[in-house]
């Protein structure tokens, strides 16, 4: 046991909770329909063309790759969702968790059937986040290569900045120095910048006849010198595998390459050894989340309704349960794996912000992982609060978030409004992972609040009648809501995807092993508490 | 009563005669191969003296040696069990010579009934109706084409030395004779140096009835009621049980007094079988069974006749043979429920019942059922012998319990890495035709590719292989850790896809995520040389997750023999155009006063050749290109 046993006081047969059931599940059931539409990547006859080649779709590449049975976290699925005329579903770029040889990995696979595979700015973004993610938490990159390279018309958005196309490369060079193994698999094409993944990785395998990497293709390379030459003699696996010592391994075929990358995996050297306790399922089935979400995310709920679905046995060692109470504070385990959580329960007061500065300090020590269920409007407002110094109270919490150097977990399971987002370990807070719940809303404030803040502050506002305030609030209420949508974030990789309330406990768990294979610091360094 | 006894035989017939020769207080003396060595045999007797090497020719069927052996150890008798020596008259006589005791009949009465012809005309005589057929001196083809019209085609043509299927032919047209008798003869010639051939009468609905009959010295012969051997592929025996379905009294009565006037007429003495076919087109009727001929030993199927009749038969073999009466009379002889022997054979039917040998890196036989065997678990079979692994006896109080049984019993074997045919037993045991008695010794054929299809996993068999997969990944913390999350798919249903190989073929399989861990109480799974095999109805399954290792055809080479470095090809083995074999060599090139073999990286063909012996060669020079064999 590790805690009291949490009840619940839902009412399945409520008109209330049956109401609630209905409007989350279609939520659900909307979300996976995006993610199955996405998840076919480029269109039939692409797709056609590409199996016609003898290659394996992305999608079958990464299922082969994985182990039997092996659970896949993918990351930034409905990138680009909605962007570039609806053209690049996922960014064009299959990321995720998943094992391989028994070993958690990072899987990186091109979908060279959405616009031969080239790297969009999102593209870009989304596998500079893979590998960020694979960083913190030490995972083995492997990158299934079949690529064009930057996609010229978005050159600009792609190439230069710090954040562009160069950080793939100076994201492996830096994780083979901390020892972070970098393998990659030239299935397809691999041109120009793309060539130096696999030049860039630790061991490399090319399929004959099918990868090839180059500096500048053959038409690039007639332009420039005259020189005709064919593809496979430019950059083929035989050149590669035989002369220029660029791969280390030949295959035949996608089966034949997945299968020594396997087998590389397997010889990566000694793992981390697994930590944490026999899972034991919530005493409450996942399914009641759908009928505990209100409609509105304004609407308050008991936020121990959600942990006693979560948290394995829904046991809960909860910290300073009578103060700063809107902040609920615990620890549990989930599937067998120890967590300290800050879930909000309301509005952040000065005592709720003291309290969770306080036990994530203790998570520290601890050496335990955070996790934040962020569904908040944001920190207490008025004369009152300001006077008892709210400000410094919330900056110690942004503080205590921003350098705990545990691995925090945050799922944004409402609102994540204002400074509230930030003391809750936002995405500028660098949690290892972050999710979203479909009915979440994201944004410096609501909607209805902007409107009528820009209403008040405009120098017209005294003359309006009733209909010219509203004709001036409803753009602004429509721009908040549109931007505010999980998907508006998601698409932008805001988060590392939207997620289906009823999975939460099983991404949790998969993120929490994933974080455990980077090893905790033992000794906890904070910035300084305003006191 | 005789106090020692060596057993001329090997397998599982030795040790059941052993086990009763071991309950009578008789000590047993076993012969054995090299082979057989650690044989079970061998472990089993109280003594056990080895008689040559591994060939039967060499050993088990060296008379002398065995007579010998007998005299070393101080044997008093000899017991032949069935096969090798069992039925060979020459060796009975000589076992008397030597002034040991012969278990079995008199030489004569193995002699009158070894010549087949002579052995009808002998039962005709005695009474015992015999099939339609010719049987006579003149063997010239115009002869015997002529008898076969008279008999009425579809015909046999039977070696009369024969035995056991061999130098057999069906002939179902006169035009087909002549051929049919050549190949026959030629067969009956070189497996018994005997080319005289017999013409039978075809049966077209071929019931296999037997009669196990057992006499003593004094003249007493009883019989021990009928069998039923239909269940046959090419003539050998699969499933035996006794009584026959579907025999009424009368006709019991009928055969069983000709099986016994049969063996009165050789003054039989011991166990014996006299066999019958029957047309069973109109169920089994006295006036359609015909004598074929009598089997002078101990059968293999002996034990379905002991379980309905209580009577240890190797027992009686050793009292009458040591001059008692028969223990029991006729009258005290009944029969009591029902009894089914499968036997368990190390081959493949999915293979043509390719006969498979090597050691048992597991063997589990059902253990409520009577089992002889002379196998255990680490055992080897071997390409010498028979590959009977074991007989698989049930007795229940009906026929349709038995055939339930049977099917339990073999759906329970697990055999690895031995291929064996439980499955294609239990099967058997599910052929309505069976169920229904109506089987007949034509059944077998006629159903054989359903019968012999290779089984196929069950998708929990799949499912718990998958799931070993993935658990063999894991540390068994990590394991019980993550089960939960298998085939976790993020906003997508579950999906735990795992690419299995077996047999050389990989298949995709949906793992049954309701499965709760390899530990499945109804798949039973053991580790055979580090890799788990599964076992369901009587199969098993080496299942591994599937790996691709390349074709080796046009593979990884692109077919181009470059010179690894600078020298002088010293010899050439191909010329353009040959077909050369993975590994065969190509060339030889000589450098750094080493010589470098060339070799062909897959089959194929050189399809350019560029190098000249004696001739300088560059680094990297394209000596030969060798291209895909054509299909």
């Amino acid at each position: 046991m590790s805690g009291p046993v949490l009840t619940s006081a839902l009412d399945l047969q409520s008109p209330e909770a049956k109401a609630r059931a209905a409007h989350n599940r279609a939520l659900a059931e909307d979300l996976r329909a995006k993610v199955a539409e996405a998840a076919l990547g480029g269109s039939e006859k692409s797709r056609a063309r590409h199996v016609e080649r003898g290659k394996l779709l992305p999608r079958e590449r990464v299922e082969r790759l994985l182990d039997p049975g092996s659970p896949f976290l993918e990351i930034g699925q409905l990138a680009a969702n909605g962007l570039y005329d609806g053209e690049v579903p996922g960014a064009g770029l299959i990321a995720g968790v998943g094992r391989v040889s028994g070993r958690q990995c990072m899987i990186l696979a091109n979908d060279a059937t959405v616009k031969g595979g080239t790297y969009f700015p999102l593209t870009v973004k989304k596998h500079l986040r893979t590998q960020e993610i694979a960083q913190a938490n030490r995972l083995p990159c492997l990158y299934l290569v079949d690529s064009g390279g930057a996609n010229l018309p978005h050159q600009a958005e792609v190439f230069p900045d710090r954040d562009h196309f160069g950080r793939i490369f100076f994201n492996q060079a830096t994780m083979s120095a901390l020892g972070i193994p970098q393998i990659a698999c030239v299935m397809g094409s691999c041109t120009a910048g793309g060539a130096y993944v696999p030049a860039m990785s630790d061991e490399t395998v090319i399929v004959r006849g099918q990868g090839t990497i180059f500096l500048a293709g053959p038409p690039l390379v007639k332009a420039a010198t005259g020189e005709e030459i064919d593809a496979e003699d430019l950059g083929g696996g035989d050149l590669h595998a035989r002369k220029s010592g660029v791969v280390d391994h030949l295959a035949e075929d996608d089966e034949h390459a997945l299968t020594i990358l396997r087998d590389i995996v397997s010889h990566l050297g000694s793992k981390p050894a697994a930590a944490g306790i026999a899972p034991r399922a919530p005493k409450f089935p996942a399914e009641d989340l759908y009928a505990i979400i209100p409609e509105d995310v304004r609407a308050p709920y008991d936020v121990h309704e959600v942990i006693a679905r979560l948290v394995d046995g829904s046991e809960f060692h909860e910290f300073k349960a009578l103060y700063g109470s809107t902040l609920t504070c615990g620890f549990a385990h989930i599937w067998g794996m120890e967590t300290a959580i800050l879930a909000n329960n309301g509005v952040l007061f000065s005592e709720s912000a003291q309290k969770g500065a306080h036990f994530i300090e203790l998570a520290c020590q601890r050496r335990i992982p955070l996790l934040f269920l962020q569904n908040i409007a944001g920190f207490m407002v008025g004369g009152k609060y300001e006077a008892e110094g709210i400000a410094k109270h919330g900056a110690k919490l942004v503080t205590a978030v921003a350098t705990a150097q545990v691995p925090k977990l945050t799922v944004i399971i409402g609102g994540s409004f204002g400074a509230g987002n930030y003391g809750m370990c936002g995405r500028a807070y660098d949690p290892r992972f972050l999710f979203t719940w479909p009915n979440a809303r994201i944004g410096v404030m609501g909607g209805e609040q902007a409107a009528s803040v820009l209403a008040t502050v405009h120098r017209d506002a005294g003359s309006w009648s009733k209909d010219e305030e509203d004709a001036f609030k409803a753009p602004i209420r429509a721009k908040y809501e549109t931007e505010g949508s999980p998907y508006y974030a998601t698409a932008r990789l805001w988060d590392d995807g939207v997620i289906d309330p009823v999975q939460t406990r099983d991404v949790l768990g998969l993120a929490l092993a994933a974080c455990l294979e980077a090893p905790i610091p033992e000794h906890p360094r904070f910035g300084v508490f305003r006191m | 009563m005789i106090r020692s006894l060596l057993i001329a035989n090997r397998g599982e017939i030795a040790c059941r005669v052993i086990r009763t020769a071991r309950r009578m207080g008789i000590r047993t003396v076993a012969i054995y191969s090299d082979a057989d060595r650690d044989a079970l045999h061998v472990r089993q007797a109280d003594e056990a003296v080895h008689i040559g090497p591994s060939p039967a020719a060499e050993s088990y069927l060296v008379s002398d040696r065995i007579i010998a052996a007998a005299k070393a150890t101080g044997a008093e008798a000899i017991h032949p069990g069935y096969g090798f020596l069992s039925e060979n008259a020459g060796f009975a006589q000589a076992v008397i010579d030597a002034g040991l005791v012969w278990v079995g009949p008199r030489p004569e009465s193995i002699s009158a009934m070894g010549l087949k012809d002579a052995a009808k005309a002998l039962m005709q005589a005695a009474g015992v109706p015999v099939t339609p057929g010719y049987l006579g001196e003149d063997q010239s083809p115009e002869r015997l084409a002529a008898e076969a019209e008279a008999i009425g085609y579809p015909v046999l043509i039977k070696a009369v030395a024969g035995g056991g299927g061999k130098g057999m032919r069906q002939v179902d047209a006169p035009d087909m004779f002549a051929e049919a008798l050549a190949s026959c003869r030629r067969e009956a010639q070189a497996s018994f140096g005997d080319d005289r051939v017999l013409i039978e009468r075809l049966i077209a609905n071929p019931r296999h009835i037997e009669v196990q009959v057992c006499g003593d010295t004094r003249g007493n012969v009883v019989h021990l009621f009928e069998r039923d051997c239909s269940l046959q592929r090419r003539h050998q025996k699969v499933i035996e049980e006794a009584p026959a379905p579907g025999m009424d009294e009368p006709t019991r009565r009928a055969i069983c007094a000709a099986a016994v006037r049969a063996a009165q007429a050789v003054d039989y003495v011991g166990a014996g079988t006299v066999e019958f076919i029957a047309d069973a087109s109109e169920g089994l009727r006295a006036d359609r069974i015909w004598f074929m001929e009598m089997n002078t030993r101990l059968q293999v199927e002996h034990p379905v006749t002991e379980e309905i009749t209580g009577v240890d038969l190797v027992e009686w073999q050793l009292r009458v043979a040591s001059g008692e009466p028969l223990p029991l009379a006729q009258d005290q002889l009944q029969i009591d429920g029902h009894a089914i022997e499968a036997r368990l054979y190390a081959e493949d039917p999915a293979n043509g019942f390719l006969p498979s040998t090597g050691t048992f890196e597991v063997l589990r036989l059902p253990r409520r059922e009577r089992i002889e065997t002379g196998v255990e678990q680490g055992s080897e079979v071997t390409p010498f012998y028979d590959p009977m692994i074991a007989k698989l006896v049930v007795h229940r109080e009906t026929r349709a319990a038995a055939i339930e049984a049977v099917a339990a019993a073999c759906g329970s074997v697990a055999a690895w890495p031995v291929r064996q045919n439980a499955w294609f037993l239990a099967r058997l045991m599910r052929l309505p035709e069976f169920a229904s008695g109506a089987m007949t010794t034509g059944t077998i054929a006629a159903r054989i590719d359903r019968l012999t299809a290779r089984p196929e996993p069950s998708d929990e068999v799949l499912g718990v292989a998958a799931i070993e997969a993935f658990a063999t990944h894991a540390e068994p913390d990590e394991w019980e850790r993550l089960k939960g999350l298998m085939g976790f798919r993020l906003n997508a249903p579950r999906s735990a896809q795992a690419w299995l190989s077996l047999d050389g073929e990989t298949r995709p399989v949906q793992i049954d995520l309701t499965l709760d861990g390899p530990a499945r109480h109804d798949v039973t799974a053991a580790w055979a040389m580090a890799e788990p095999v599964y076992f369901e109805q009587g199969a098993a399954f080496a299942i591994r997750p599937a790996r691709t290792d390349g074709s080796d055809e046009g593979g990884p080479s692109n077919g181009a023999i470059l010179a690894p470095m600078p020298g002088t090809v010293i010899a050439l083995d191909v010329a353009q155009g040959d077909s050369v074999a993975k590994g065969q060599r190509l060339m030889v090139l000589e450098a750094m006063k080493m010589e470098h073999a060339l070799v062909a990286p897959y089959d194929g063909v050189v399809s350019a050749l560029n190098a000249v012996a004696g001739t300088q060669v560059q680094v990297d020079a394209l000596l030969a290109s060798i291209g895909k064999a054509e299909d």
